[in-house]
């Protein structure tokens, strides 16, 4: 079926392209192996925790950011987690931004800090865009009558 | 799922494993659910480690492995694992996404089998049951042993500087006891000694541990031992070792406990967090990083004002590398003085657990509180350096107890308190100094409560901030001084440290050079003038035992030697003792 076949292209040329550019590495292929017959939506249903932990990490993160006075500590502890919680999924690029952040955190650097919560909401709401537009692309194929290459 | 509690894996091992795996992520603990799951063992998941700690409690034969994440918000993970050492004996596997040495350090130093590094591979769950398989037959070797070392994960390296762990192996003293060197590094030494009779591991029930708690009180902590606990307790099939296994994981965790409540209490005073620049005249926080409990326990720097004398909390830094929070705070110039590098604190901690030991064994354990309390008074720093770890100064206390003959013990500190003035100088963050210096703190208050105790204190929380501070740019100082950490010939016991810390010299250490200079130079300046500095100590470039070896030392030092230092030495060591 030319759809089919079509939307499985879409699908690998894109996933191929995410890797590509950096947004997602190895782990998230890690999550797609461990889907099977018994957890057919795995790697969905562990993205959408991811997305909605996120959330909430990021909300705290701008909250503690916006005090008079930043506890630091606790700003680094919400990215840690952060950090820990994207390389649940291979969010790559999140991954990276953390890791400054938790430089900045160190040094105190509120300016620094501030920046870099920018980038990660900024590289988060991308990941997230492209990975609702990868599962999108799966939905349509699955409901063409195909099935997801692994 | 369910857990297997009913029996242990009957299938072939070792499908069928009974693992709990605890983490605050949502998102991890449902990937590594499924990843032991196609692994086919038998999966418990938990969000919180209270409730992880519930479930280990309700069935004690339940599960045969734990795995938790590091970073927990109800309960630092680390705690977690002591809790799960202790209580339940099982092997725990940390994990996390910080990578870094020292959190790894700290994380066999408070007895993980294994830390894995987040991501996690599903390869690296697979082999997860050989720490099931290790336990077991180590049990059996174990149990005859008198001085299980089983339970007793103090690695006494803390620094961060070596991914190795070094085991250190204490000879038979009281305050030692064989360290399970999960790493092997060590491992033939120490079980090498043991004999392997067969007995069956004894599952410390929560009626038995009850049992063996209301022992204890009764006997009265000081003067309990195995023995003593045993007939109480009127078992019948519990073996003496059995007990004495379980009396040094108790007591590690009584004095872990204690130190918080002590510390806490008693040196409200105590700056925390922070205190890097402040300088105080008299109170140098050694803070002795060696403490583990720092990390667990501060929340970043647990200030032991008087008692500890301790430069700065090391843990300050474990927390996230922060060094500088733990750098004892008298000083100005020093950076953080006695930024204990994380793995000091960890390592002192399992020093201090070793003299927790060793001080049990004295009977001081009660001594503990009112230490802590004197202490302070009788120094005139201002500030609390961060109390590194509750425990150093629980240990400190408790040496006091025991060995109330110390003689000025100053000796020791003084050296250290040269080092601390000197290293004030120095910018250089003061590593683990802390657990040497804190013993001697300890001591010498102990032993001259009044003017000279108090004298010694001041110095030697300096020079143990000095040690400390050493570390970076005069580095040189320290590093001579290290050697001198090593010394332990002066101590009796401290050979079997020496032996091990010398070993780490292999080791690389680079960061650490500072740590190691405190811990001995106690050891040292007791025999050797202190005036030196750089004395003899070896050329330890390791780091890594400060933090350890401190622990170690202090047991043996204490116990082991009245030191004859005549007061008059002091000045001596104040000069410049260690001169950063």
């Amino acid at each position: 079926m030319d759809g089919v076949a079509q939307l499985q292209k879409q699908l690998v040329d894109y996933t191929a392209s995410l890797f590509q550019e950096g947004f997602l590495d190895e782990q998230f292929n890690q999550l797609q192996q461990l889907q099977d017959e018994s957890n057919p939506d795995f790697v969905v249903e562990v993205v959408s925790l991811f997305f909605e932990d996120s959330e909430r990490l990021l909300n705290e993160l701008a909250k503690a950011l916006e005090q008079k006075t930043i506890d630091f500590r606790k700003v680094d502890a919400h990215v840690h987690q952060f950090k820990g919680s994207s390389s649940s999924i291979g969010a790559q690029r999140v991954q990276k931004v953390c890791i400054a952040f938790r430089n900045y955190c160190e040094e105190q650097n509120i300016e620094g800090c501030l920046k870099c919560l920018q980038q990660v909401k900024h590289e988060y709401s991308l990941v997230k865009s492209k990975l609702e537009t990868l599962f999108k692309i799966e939905k349509q194929l699955i409901a063409a009558g195909g099935s997801i290459p692994t | 799922m369910e857990n297997g509690f009913s029996s242990p894996r009957s299938e072939s091992f070792p499908a069928g494993l009974r693992v709990l795996v605890v983490d605050d992520d949502p998102t991890w603990l449902k990937i590594l659910e499924k990843m032991l799951k196609k692994c086919a063992y038998e999966v418990t998941t938990c969000g919180l480690a209270r409730e992880a700690l519930n479930l280990l409690r309700e069935r004690k034969d339940g599960y045969d492995i734990v795995i938790s994440d590091v970073n927990m918000p109800d309960m630092d993970g680390f705690k977690l694992l002591e809790h799960v050492g202790l209580e339940m004996d099982l092997p725990v596997i940390m994990m996390s996404v910080d990578g870094e040495t020292s959190r790894v350090m700290k994380g066999v130093q408070h007895g993980a089998c294994d830390y894995l590094l987040k991501p996690i591979r599903m390869k690296e769950l697979r082999n997860i049951w050989q720490h099931v398989f290790r336990k077991k037959i180590h049990e059996i070797r174990d149990i005859d042993h008198h001085e299980s070392f089983e339970g007793i994960r103090l690695s006494i390296n803390g620094s961060e500087f070596s991914d190795d762990c070094i085991m250190f192996s204490g000879e038979d003293l009281t305050s030692f006891k064989k360290r399970k060197d999960f790493q092997n590094k060590y491992d033939e030494r120490d079980y090498g000694d043991h004999s392997s009779t067969k007995k069956h591991r004894v599952v410390w029930s929560v009626d038995l541990h009850q049992k063996f708690v209301k022992a204890v009180n009764q006997i009265g902590f000081d003067k309990v031992g195995p023995k003593k606990i045993l007939d109480l307790m009127n078992v019948p099939w519990l073996t003496r070792e059995n007990v004495a296994s379980h009396l040094q994981k108790y007591r590690l965790y009584l004095i872990r406990l204690q130190k918080e409540n002590d510390l806490k209490a008693s040196f409200g005073g105590i700056k925390h967090s922070d205190v890097p620049s402040k300088d105080t005249s008299g109170g140098f926080g050694l803070q002795s990083s060696i403490h583990t409990n720092q990390n667990d326990v501060a929340n970043d720097r647990d200030q032991f004002s008087g008692s500890n004398f301790y430069g700065q909390d090391l843990d300050a830094k474990n927390n996230e590398g922060d060094q500088e929070e733990i750098v004892s705070e008298p000083r100005p110039d020093s950076k953080k003085p006695l930024t204990a590098d994380v793995p000091d604190p960890q390592d002192t901690r399992s020093s201090q657990m070793s003299f927790d030991h060793s001080s049990a064994s004295l009977g001081s354990d009660v001594n503990y509180t009112e230490f802590d309390c004197s202490i302070p008074k009788q120094y005139p720093w201002s500030e609390c350096p961060e109390v590194q770890s509750k425990q150093e100064h629980k240990l400190l206390l408790q040496l006091e107890g025991g060995f109330s003959q110390q003689p000025p013990g100053v000796p020791q500190h003084y050296i250290e308190i040269d080092q601390l003035q000197s290293g004030r100088d120095t910018s250089s963050p003061i590593k683990n100094e802390p657990v040497l210096v804190e013993y001697k703190s300890h001591h010498e208050s102990h032993i001259s409560p009044k003017e000279t105790a108090i004298d010694n204190f001041s110095v030697q929380s300096k020079s143990l901030i000095a040690y400390h501070q050493s570390f970076e740019p005069s580095s040189t100082a320290i590093k001579s001084m290290k050697p001198q950490a090593v010394d332990l010939s002066c101590i009796t016991d401290l050979e079997s440290c020496q032996r091990n810390l010398i070993s780490p010299s292999d080791l690389t250490f680079p960061p650490f050079n500072e740590d190691l200079t405190v811990c001995w130079l106690q050891g040292d300046f007791l025999n050797k003038n202190f005036g030196l500095p750089n004395m003899e100590f070896a050329d330890y470039s390791d780091p890594g035992f400060i933090a350890d070896i401190p622990v170690h030392l202090y047991d043996t030092l204490t116990s082991d030697y009245e030191c004859p230092y005549d007061p008059t030495e002091y000045p001596i060591v104040d000069q410049g003792l260690f001169i950063l």
